[in-house]
C-alpha cells in the first residue's frame, strides 16, 4: 500500500523537477508484493516472494517530453535521474503536442470504492496457500495412468499506484488478485505428450474457485487425445470464452489513437461508420465494482466514463489520449480500455455449438499474427469438429485465415459466458464463413 | 507449456539516457572488486547471505546482482521527439534443494534486506543447515564475446539523434510511396555480479543495442507496413552509415513487396525456408523442445530421443553463446557456467539438450551455459542463445527447382510452439509462391503450422547459403523474455500446413 512516506517522496520528486528546469511534470509511484507457490507431482517445485517499488516521472521541458523511471528510490539517485532526464529531454526535437491533460478532464475524486482490494490478503497463512496448491495437484495425480506430469500453483499479489501531476491531479488506487492454476501433460499417440491447463483468478480470496481446477485441466487434456487435422475449407467457427479475446485484440489495437495518427490501422477514418455486423456491440464500462480493470482515471489521470466503442457494428469511439488529441486536433476520449463488455445473448457455448451443423470449435490459438494496416490475419488453432450440433473429432495443426473486418461482419451469435476474472469480458462467439487450412 | 519468439517492431520498455549510470565506474569495471563496490556490499556480507540461504539445508545457493540502465529514443513524424529511460537494480537469492527452487529478490541492497530474502528462499528446504558456503574466488572472463569500444553512457542523446534522423530521411528518399516512418534506438548496459555457495564469483558487463524502423507506405487507397531491425551486443561503434543504409533499404523493400502480394490458397504443401530468419523454424520446431527442463520432466515430445536419429544425417543444428557481438551471446550464463557452442543435432542425431544447473545434474552432464534469466527478478532456466543450422551443399536455386507447387518463406515476425504436442507455428510476413520450380507471385501474412519431429524429419535439402538473422528476436518462456538470434541456410521442408484462402 502507498505510505505517507511514498507520497512525500513523490511530491518531492515533482517539486525537484519543477525547480530544475521542467515546466510541467507527472510522477507515479508503484508498489507491489507477490507470493507464488508451484507444486509439481505433489512436491513443492518453486516458491517465490517479492516486493517491488518504482517511480516514473514524465518531464515536460521547453516543449519537449521525456519519460524516466527507476526502482532506486533514494533521493540522491532520484536527483541524478531527474537532472539527467531534463538534460536529455532538452536534446530532443520540440513537440508542442506533448502536454499534460487539461485539468478539467482529471478525475476529481469522491466516487464510491470500486472494491478492487481484499484486505484479507495479509491474513492468509503460507501453509494454507501451499495446501491449496497441493489440493489442486491432487485432483490430477494418479487419476489417469497416462499422466506424465501434474503442476499446480497458488499466487497472490497486491499492487498500489499513486499519481500526481503539476497542474493539479492527485489519484491513488490499489488492487489485489488471487490465482490458482493447473497444468498437466499426458502420454499421447507416439511421442506426443499433449498438455492442457485450467485456472481461476479473483480479486477476492473468498470468491476464488478452489475446487475442480485440477479436475478440469485433466478433462481438457484427455479430450485432446486423437487430435488430427481435417480438410481445408470454409465453415462456421465457435471460439470459446478463454480464447475469444484474441480475436478482439487486433480490433482494439486498430482503435488506438497512435495507430490512427500513424495511419497504421485498418479502422482509419471509420468513426460513425458501420464497419462490423449488427451483433457487434462493445462498451467500455470502467466503473463496474469488484471487476478487474475497473478504474476512475487512466494513466494520465483523465477521468474514465462509460463509453460506447462499437454499437451494432458502428464504430463510435477511438482511444484518444492527450498527445494524439493535441496532435490531430480531435476530441480526447481515454488513453486505453478499462472494462470491455459485449451485448450478450441468452446462449451459452453449448447452445452456440448446438446451432451449428458443420464447423469447428476453437479451444486454443497457436501463434499467428494480424496485419495492422489491412486487418488480414492468420492464426494456428486447435479444437474440435462440430457435426450436427455436437463436438466430435479433436483437431489440431490447422490455421484460420481471413480479414478482421470480414470476420466481425460474419459474427452471427454472441454467447453469455465471459470469464469474470478478465477485464475484457468477451463470451464465446459464433462466426460464419471462416477459412480453415488443414489437409 | 508454450514457448514463443517474436521480432518486435516497437520497443515498449522505458529506457535511459547518458549519465544515469556512474560513468567513471565503467572505466574501472575490471572485475569483482569493482562489482562489490558498485553494489555496496562486501565479501563478508555475501558469505553471510549465502550461509543464511543454506540455513534450512538447501544443497546450493546463488546471488545474482544486476544493475541495468536502458535508453530509448524514438522518432515519428520526421522528428526525434521522444526519450525514455529506466534503471533496474537489485539482487535475487536462489536456493536449490534437490530439484526444488526457492527464490526471493530485493531492490534495496542492505545486508538486512538481503538476509531477509535469503531466509525466504531458504524455506524451500525444511531441514537443518549443515553446509557452509565455500570461500569465494573470482573467476575472470577469459573469452569476452562482446567487448565495447564506446560505452553507451559516453554517448548523449544529441549524438544519437542524427542517426535516427538519417534513418528516417533515407527511408523517405528511397520510395515516394513512403507515408510514415517510426524509428527506434534502444541501448542498454548491464552490470552483472554473481556468486554462489560453491565459491564461484564473477562480474560480466553486458551491452546491447537495437535499431529498428517501421515503414508505412500508401499506394492509391492501399496502406501497408513492414519493418527492419538489427540488434547486437555492441557499444557505440554499432552506429555506422552502413547499418542505417541496410535497415532503410530492408524496411522499404519489405513494405514495397506487400502491395504486389496475395494470400495464397491454404493447405499442406512443400515450403522452402529462405536463408536467415528461417531459423525461427529451428527455434520453434525443435529448440524449445530441446530445453532440458522439459525433458527432465518428460513433458517434451523429444524426451525419449536423446542420442537417437531425428533427421537427415547431413543436418547439424547448433546453439551458440560464443558468437562475437551476437544478441544471444553470453560470456558466462546467469548461474556461473561459461558460454559455449553446443551441438544439439550432429549428423542427424540428437546430440545434447540445452541445460541449466538443475537439469545438468539430473542428466549427469556438464552444464551447457544455457541457464539464463530475464533479470534479477527471475530464476534461471534453460534458454536458447543463437540457434542455427550449419550449411549444406546445394544452392537455393536447386532447392526451389525441385518444388512444383509450394511456398517460399522469406521474412518472419513471430512463432510459437506447444512443447509436449510438438505443434509449432511461425508467421510469414512475406514470401513467394513456387510454381514449376520458380518463384512467381509474392505472398503475405500467412501462418504456417507443423509438428516438430515430423518437420525436422521432413527437411530434405539444405542450402550452402547459411545466414544469421541479427534482428531484434526476443524469446518468451515461463513469463521471462530473453534476447536470442536464429539462423539458417535455405532448406526444403517437404510438407507443412500453410494458412490461406480456400
Amino acid at each position: 500500500m502507498i505510505s505517507s512516506e511514498n507520497k512525500k517522496l513523490t511530491l518531492w520528486a515533482m517539486d525537484f523537477a519543477l525547480k530544475n528546469g521542467c515546466q510541467a511534470a507527472r510522477v507515479t509511484l508503484y508498489n507491489s508484493a507477490s507470493n507464488s507457490f508451484e507444486i509439481r507431482d505433489m512436491k513443492m517445485d518453486r516458491l517465490q516472494q517479492a516486493t517491488e517499488n518504482s517511480l516514473v516521472i514524465h518531464l515536460f521541458v521547453d516543449g519537449r517530453f521525456g519519460s524516466f523511471s527507476t526502482n532506486r528510490l533514494d533521493k540522491n539517485e532520484l536527483e541524478k535521474l531527474i537532472r539527467n532526464g531534463i538534460e536529455s529531454t532538452r536534446f530532443l526535437a520540440e513537440d508542442k503536442a506533448r502536454t499534460l491533460p487539461d485539468a478539467s478532464l482529471y478525475y476529481k475524486g469522491g466516487q464510491p470504492d470500486l472494491k478492487l482490494f481484499d484486505k484479507k490478503i495479509d491474513t492468509i497463512q503460507t501453509d494454507d496457500k501451499i495446501a491449496l496448491a497441493k489440493s489442486v495437484c491432487n485432483e490430477m495425480m494418479g487419476k489417469d495412468s497416462r499422466v506424465i506430469s501434474a503442476n499446480s500453483s497458488y499466487s497472490d499479489e497486491m499492487d498500489s499506484t499513486y499519481m500526481i501531476a503539476s497542474n493539479g491531479f492527485e489519484g491513488e488506487s490499489s488492487g489485489s488478485s488471487f490465482s490458482i492454476s493447473a497444468s498437466i501433460s499426458i502420454k499421447g499417440d507416439g511421442d506426443a505428450r499433449p498438455e492442457s491447463y485450467w485456472y481461476d483468478s479473483s480479486l477476492y480470496y473468498d470468491t476464488l474457485i478452489k475446487e475442480g481446477i485440477g479436475k478440469k485441466a485433466l478433462e481438457r487434456v484427455l479430450r485432446k487425445l486423437g487430435q488430427k487435422k481435417t480438410n481445408s475449407g470454409k465453415s462456421m467457427m465457435v471460439v470459446d470464452n478463454m480464447n475469444s479475446s484474441r480475436l478482439l485484440s487486433p480490433v482494439i489495437d486498430a482503435l488506438y489513437g497512435s495507430s490512427i495518427q500513424q495511419k497504421n490501422s485498418f479502422l482509419l477514418d471509420k468513426q460513425d461508420q458501420k464497419v462490423f455486423g449488427e451483433k457487434m456491440t462493445l462498451m467500455d464500462e470502467p466503473h463496474l465494482v469488484e471487476t478487474p480493470g475497473a478504474r476512475y482515471f487512466d494513466n494520465e489521470g483523465v477521468a474514465t466514463k462509460l463509453m460506447p466503442v462499437i454499437e451494432k457494428g458502428i464504430l463510435k469511439n477511438y482511444y484518444i489520449n492527450t498527445y494524439i488529441a493535441n496532435k490531430m486536433e480531435i476530441k480526447q476520449t481515454i488513453s486505453s480500455p478499462s472494462v470491455l463488455t459485449m451485448d450478450m445473448s441468452d446462449n451459452n457455448m453449448d447452445a452456440l455449438i448446438a446451432s451449428v451443423d458443420k464447423g469447428i470449435l476453437v479451444t486454443g490459438f497457436n501463434g499467428g499474427n494480424c496485419n495492422s494496416s489491412t486487418g488480414d490475419f492468420s492464426y494456428g488453432i486447435e479444437g474440435f469438429l462440430i457435426e450436427n450440433g455436437k463436438q466430435t473429432q479433436p483437431v489440431s495443426e490447422m490455421n484460420v485465415t481471413g480479414n478482421m473486418i470480414t470476420l466481425w461482419n460474419n459474427l452471427i451469435k454472441v454467447g453469455n459466458d465471459p470469464r469474470s476474472f478478465s477485464s475484457w469480458r468477451i463470451p464465446s462467439l459464433l462466426f460464419d464463413e471462416v477459412d480453415f487450412s488443414g489437409l | 507449456m508454450i514457448g514463443s519468439l517474436a521480432s518486435p517492431t516497437i520497443f515498449g520498455a522505458p529506457e535511459i539516457t547518458k549519465a544515469l549510470s556512474d560513468k567513471s565506474a565503467i572505466t574501472k569495471a575490471v572485475g569483482v572488486t569493482f562489482a562489490i563496490n558498485h553494489f555496496g556490499t562486501s565479501e563478508n556480507d555475501l558469505k553471510k547471505v549465502l550461509a543464511t540461504a543454506l540455513e534450512k539445508g538447501g544443497d546450493y545457493a546463488d546471488l545474482f546482482f544486476e544493475h541495468t540502465y536502458q535508453n530509448n529514443l524514438g522518432l515519428q513524424d520526421g522528428a526525434v521527439n521522444r526519450a525514455s529511460s529506466n534503471i533496474d537494480y537489485g539482487m535475487g537469492v536462489r536456493v536449490i534443494s534437490g530439484d526444488q527452487t526457492g527464490y526471493a529478490y530485493v531492490e534495496n541492497l542492505t545486508l538486512s534486506e538481503m538476509l531477509k530474502a535469503a531466509h525466504t528462499a531458504a524455506r524451500i528446504a525444511s531441514g537443518m543447515g549443515n553446509k557452509n558456503p565455500a570461500n569465494l574466488t573470482e573467476e575472470t572472463i577469459t573469452h569476452n564475446h562482446y567487448g565495447v569500444k564506446t560505452a553507451w553512457d559516453d554517448i548523449a542523446v544529441n549524438q544519437k539523434r542524427p542517426h535516427l534522423q538519417k534513418l528516417n530521411d533515407q527511408i523517405f528518399a528511397l520510395d515516394k510511396r513512403v507515408h510514415k516512418v517510426m524509428a527506434f534506438m534502444d541501448d542498454s548496459t548491464s552490470h552483472i555480479f554473481f556468486c554462489n555457495s560453491e565459491g564461484q564469483m564473477y562480474y560480466d558487463y553486458r551491452p546491447m543495442i537495437s535499431l529498428a524502423a517501421v515503414c508505412i507506405m500508401q499506394e492509391g487507397d492501399k496502406i501497408e507496413n513492414s519493418f527492419a531491425s538489427r540488434s547486437f551486443r555492441m557499444g557505440g561503434e554499432f552506429l555506422t552509415d552502413e547499418i542505417i543504409e541496410t535497415i532503410a533499404k530492408e524496411a522499404v523493400d519489405n513494405t514495397s513487396l506487400l502491395f504486389k502480394a496475395i494470400k495464397p490458397k491454404g493447405g499442406e504443401m512443400p515450403v522452402v525456408m529462405g536463408a536467415g530468419g528461417s531459423g525461427i523454424l529451428l527455434h520453434e520446431a525443435i529448440g524449445h523442445a530441446f530445453e532440458a527442463d522439459f525433458n527432465r520432466k518428460k513433458t517434451s515430445i523429444f524426451s525419449d530421443k536423446l542420442h537417437k536419429k531425428v533427421c537427415n544425417e547431413h543436418i547439424n543444428v547448433v546453439d551458440d553463446g560464443t558468437i562475437h557481438y551476437n544478441r544471444g551471446s553470453v560470456n558466462i550464463d546467469d548461474e556461473g557456467n561459461e558460454g559455449q557452442k553446443t551441438y544439439l543435432v550432429k549428423n542427424g542425431i540428437l546430440e545434447s539438450y540445452m541445460h541449466d544447473r538443475i537439469s545438468a545434474k539430473f542428466y549427469g552432464v556438464h552444464p551447457t551455459g544455457n541457464g539464463r534469466r530475464e533479470s534479477f527478478r527471475q530464476v534461471p532456466i534453460p534458454r536458447m542463445r543463437a540457434t542455427y543450422m550449419e550449411a549444406g551443399n546445394v544452392t537455393e536455386e536447386d532447392i526451389i527447382s525441385t518444388v512444383k507447387k509450394g511456398i517460399y518463406a522469406s521474412h518472419f515476425t513471430n512463432g510459437q510452439v506447444q512443447i509436449g504436442a510438438g505443434d509449432f507455428t511461425f508467421f510469414v510476413k512475406d514470401g513467394y509462391l513456387i510454381e514449376d520450380g520458380k518463384l512467381t507471385q509474392p505472398i503475405k501474412d500467412v501462418n504456417i503450422i507443423g509438428n516438430g519431429p515430423k518437420a525436422l524429419a521432413d527437411i530434405t535439402m539444405v542450402g550452402n547459403n547459411y545466414q544469421m538473422d541479427n534482428g531484434t528476436w526476443t524469446c518468451g518462456k515461463d513469463g521471462q523474455s530473453c534476447p536470442v538470434t536464429c539462423g539458417m541456410p535455405s532448406a526444403l521442408v517437404s510438407k507443412l500446413t500453410v494458412g490461406g484462402e480456400s
